[in-house]
């Protein structure tokens, strides 16, 4: 969930509502006069803020402008998880922000710890996005940015989303190859909540991890959707329970209700058991 | 045979057994004049100036309103103007509530027209003035049921009672809605003008529609009403839903709306015939729309609702959701026409609805009651009345009355707003006892009270996020520190009620 840099209340409140990820924005969001007391705001929010297990990103500014170098460090000092690189188009802007990345770090004496995400929102972005998923062990995820790729790609948004079909897909493709999450583009009409379910189905049926949302009210939506149908689960369940025995035995190969499952089945199979608890349907507890 | 000449003596004989006289035949003449016209000229319809002459009003009396217009009322500010221009002084004010609109009566309270007053809440200007010590009397704070109380027992006895109306016959009969023509206002229940009207010694109905003889069905009737003044507006009806009630797309609000469902339908009162009421906060008003669909779900009915209805209790009762609607106050114009035409909606009176007195009262029959605050304390204590800054800016309402007498009452309650801790160790004002709370119920968890470990079992086995309410507390503290004390004075400017008379709480002036 995007929650702007220099929104106290905001910021104080946005996980309450359940997103598995918080944004906190020093970029767009956030405008020239003020970028030096959002950094200051994001930081403290960090450090003082008990986000709980919710995973906490920054989206700093670019490296080549006056504030990405001093956002980079700001924000790792206060210990965040995930660094957003906005606008990436090259591998080399990855390693660039690494670098810097490792200098903070190693000051720190906590080398490893910050992950990276890219957000690709622009076409030679999306050409690259292979290249941009692998340049660094710290990409965690490549996120599509579509407001600035369709005005790139001089055309505009619609609610079908057929002149985002390739990115999106480019964007799943590399992401899997490279094994990191993919994510999908915001929404921004929140009085139109039909539109944007059917967007996140759409996105879930090509492949992404999850969506980014503008406002608490579309979390539902988003869990709604990815969230695993009871009787998937159970099969899942029974899949693993299954796999755990086989294990336990020391057998390769497995039955279930007399089908042979394969690799490809136990990966689906764990991957729907991560969204039920993702959603909220079942906790860990229920699994151990 | 006997004639009347013949028993002339046994009918004076009775009549002297009987200690009363014997008839002597009409003194006046039959009035020949169709009747309209006879009630139109000479009876009770009048001018606002000959209405307050005729009542006797003098210097130091007691004179009354309702605020079923809210926002959008305009019969206060209209009648004080006329008694300040009359030259009428030391008046005491007493209102089922006052809100921003009645900003004039800084003015009246300055000139010394009126030097008392009455009320359930205090918004705006007025209240910020009055918390700062525009007065020399305290304001006297009484919620919805204790009002009633007062009134019927005679600890607050009304002279004169000025009461709005949307329409109103030449005879008197009066009510919030008008089926004529010429409606020009709408606010559905009088329900907090009733007990005015009952014991007021003079009843003046102001209306912007008079109709034609016989205004019925009625809320006030003929009998307690002793002039009508035909005036341009009484409210703006647009803005009866203005002030504390808002439809909410705050995400926050959703939120804990959500879980205030969640705490109703695994409450364990949550079964088929329940009742239920929701303030006026957006909060506990959206909460009605997510118990709907459990409703359903469930195959549950609910025997009635109570309070300031909505237009979500409307459709819930159109759909048969809601059997019975019992209406106070309507909160909305959707409300108010339901009132107007459906049967099943009824309107009853402040003493009907939530009198300490009467165990008839609706209150009584009630099941769960959704209610918001601006501070809630470590012992369930709650304050809707005075800000966390000192300011008195809201009102009773049936806080007090609806937690005291329902079965489960939920108060649904952000723990922060803004810089402002709402989970405090000690509310700045008392309205209702901690003892009188069940749940409180914030978006960082919902707290039972220690009192209901009965309630608390069912919720932790729903799955609710059941934790201590000193943990609030602590986790407000965590995140904006403690607040410095407020720099009160040493002067009384609010006295807040308990609704069986006795006195609760007082509200001193705040400085700087």
């Amino acid at each position: 969930m995007f929650v702007p840099g220099n929104n106290p209340a905001m910021m104080q409140d946005a996980f309450i509502y359940g997103p598995d990820s918080i944004m906190l924005d020093l970029e767009d969001s956030v405008t020239m006069a003020e970028k030096d007391a959002a950094r200051l705001l994001v930081h403290h929010a960090l450090k003082t803020i008990d986000y709980g297990n919710t995973e906490m990103v920054v989206r700093i500014n670019p490296l080549n402008t006056p504030y990405g170098k001093k956002d980079v460090e700001a924000v790792i000092k206060a210990g965040v998880h995930v660094i957003r690189m906005p606008k990436t188009e090259t591998a080399d802007e990855i390693r660039e922000l690494e670098a810097e990345i490792e200098k903070v770090e190693t000051e720190l004496g906590c080398l490893g710890r910050t992950q990276i995400m890219a957000a690709i929102e622009s076409t030679l972005g999306v050409i690259n996005a292979y290249d941009i998923a692998t340049a660094s062990k710290r990409m965690m995820g490549i996120a599509l940015g579509a407001e600035d790729y369709s005005a790139n790609l001089k055309t505009q948004r619609t609610p079908e989303g057929m002149e985002l079909l390739l990115a999106r897909q480019t964007i799943v493709v590399a992401a899997r190859a490279a094994g990191i999450d993919a994510l999908d583009t915001v929404y921004s009409n929140l009085n139109d909540m039909e539109t944007f379910r059917k967007e996140v189905e759409l996105i879930k049926s090509l492949g992404f991890d999850g969506k980014s949302i503008i406002n608490p009210r579309q979390i539902e939506v988003v869990n709604e959707v990815f969230a695993p149908k009871e009787k998937e689960i159970q099969k899942s369940l029974t899949i693993l329970a299954a796999i755990k025995e086989a294990e336990k035995r020391g057998s390769g190969v497995i039955a279930v209700n007399g089908k042979m499952v394969d690799r490809p089945v136990v990966i689906r199979a764990q991957r729907t058991i991560d969204l039920a608890i993702a959603s909220g349907i079942l906790t860990k507890e229920d699994i151990a | 045979m006997s004639t009347l000449v013949e028993r002339k003596d046994l009918i004076a004989a009775a009549a002297a057994q009987m200690g009363k006289q014997v008839y002597k035949g009409a003194e006046d003449a039959k009035n020949p004049l169709p009747r309209k016209e006879l009630h139109q000229d000479g009876g009770k319809v009048t001018t606002l100036e000959d209405a307050i002459k005729q009542t006797g009003l003098k210097d130091g009396m007691t004179i009354s309103f309702h605020h079923h217009f809210r926002g959008g009322d305009k019969v206060v500010n209209m009648v004080v103007a006329k008694l300040a221009e009359m030259g009428f002084k030391n008046l005491h004010l007493a209102a089922s509530s006052l809100s921003d609109v009645h900003e004039p009566l800084i003015e009246h309270i300055k000139n010394g027209v009126v030097t008392k007053i009455s009320t359930s809440g205090l918004r705006g200007k007025l209240a910020n003035e009055i918390s700062h010590g525009l007065m020399e009397e305290p304001v006297t704070f009484r919620s919805h049921g204790g009002r009633g109380s007062a009134i019927a027992t005679g600890d607050m006895h009304i002279d004169v009672a000025f009461l709005g109306a949307s329409s109103c016959d030449p005879m008197g009969n009066a009510c919030g809605y008008s089926r004529s023509e010429n409606a020009k206002s709408i606010c559905g229940s009088l329900g907090y003008a009733l007990p005015d009207a009952q014991y007021a010694d003079k009843v003046v109905i102001l209306t912007d529609d008079l109709v034609a003889y016989p205004n019925t069905p009625n809320s006030i009737s003929e009998r307690n009403v002793d002039h009508v003044v035909v005036v341009d507006s009484v409210g703006d009806s647009s803005k009866i839903s203005s002030g504390a009630i808002r439809d909410t797309k705050n995400p926050r609000d959703i939120l804990l709306a959500k879980q205030a469902a969640k705490v109703i339908i695994n409450s364990g009162y949550f079964k088929e015939g329940f009742s239920i009421q929701t303030g006026s906060g957006g909060a506990s008003l959206a909460a009605v729309k997510y118990i709907r669909q459990s409703m359903i779900d469930q195959s549950i009915k609910a025997s009635f609702a109570l309070g300031g209805i909505t237009a979500h209790m409307v459709k819930m009762h159109e759909e048969g959701l809601i059997e019975r609607l019992i209406d106070v106050q309507s909160f909305d114009k959707v409300a108010a026409e339901s009132l107007k035409c459906d049967p099943m909606h009824k309107e009853v009176s402040a003493n009907e609805y939530a009198s300490a007195d009467e165990p008839g009262s609706a209150t009584h029959c009630l099941d769960m009651v959704i209610l918001s605050a601006l501070e809630v304390d470590v012992n369930f204590n709650v304050n809707v009345l005075v800000g966390s800054d000192g300011i008195i800016r809201g009102a009773i309402g049936g806080h007090p009355d609806t937690a005291a007498d329902s079965a489960l009452s939920i108060i649904v309650c952000p723990l922060l707003r803004g810089r402002i801790p709402c989970v405090v160790d000690e509310v700045t004002t008392l309205i209702t006892p901690g003892s009188t709370v069940d749940v409180v119920v914030t978006e960082y968890g919902i707290a039972v009270n220690p009192s209901r470990p009965d309630l608390k079992e069912r919720l932790v086995k729903a799955g609710l996020p059941i934790v201590e309410i000193a943990s609030l507390r602590d986790k407000a503290q965590s995140i904006i520190g403690h607040p410095a004390a407020l720099p009160f004075g040493d002067k009384v400017v609010g006295v807040v009620m308990n609704r069986d008379g006795s006195v609760m709480d007082v509200i001193k002036n705040i400085k700087g």
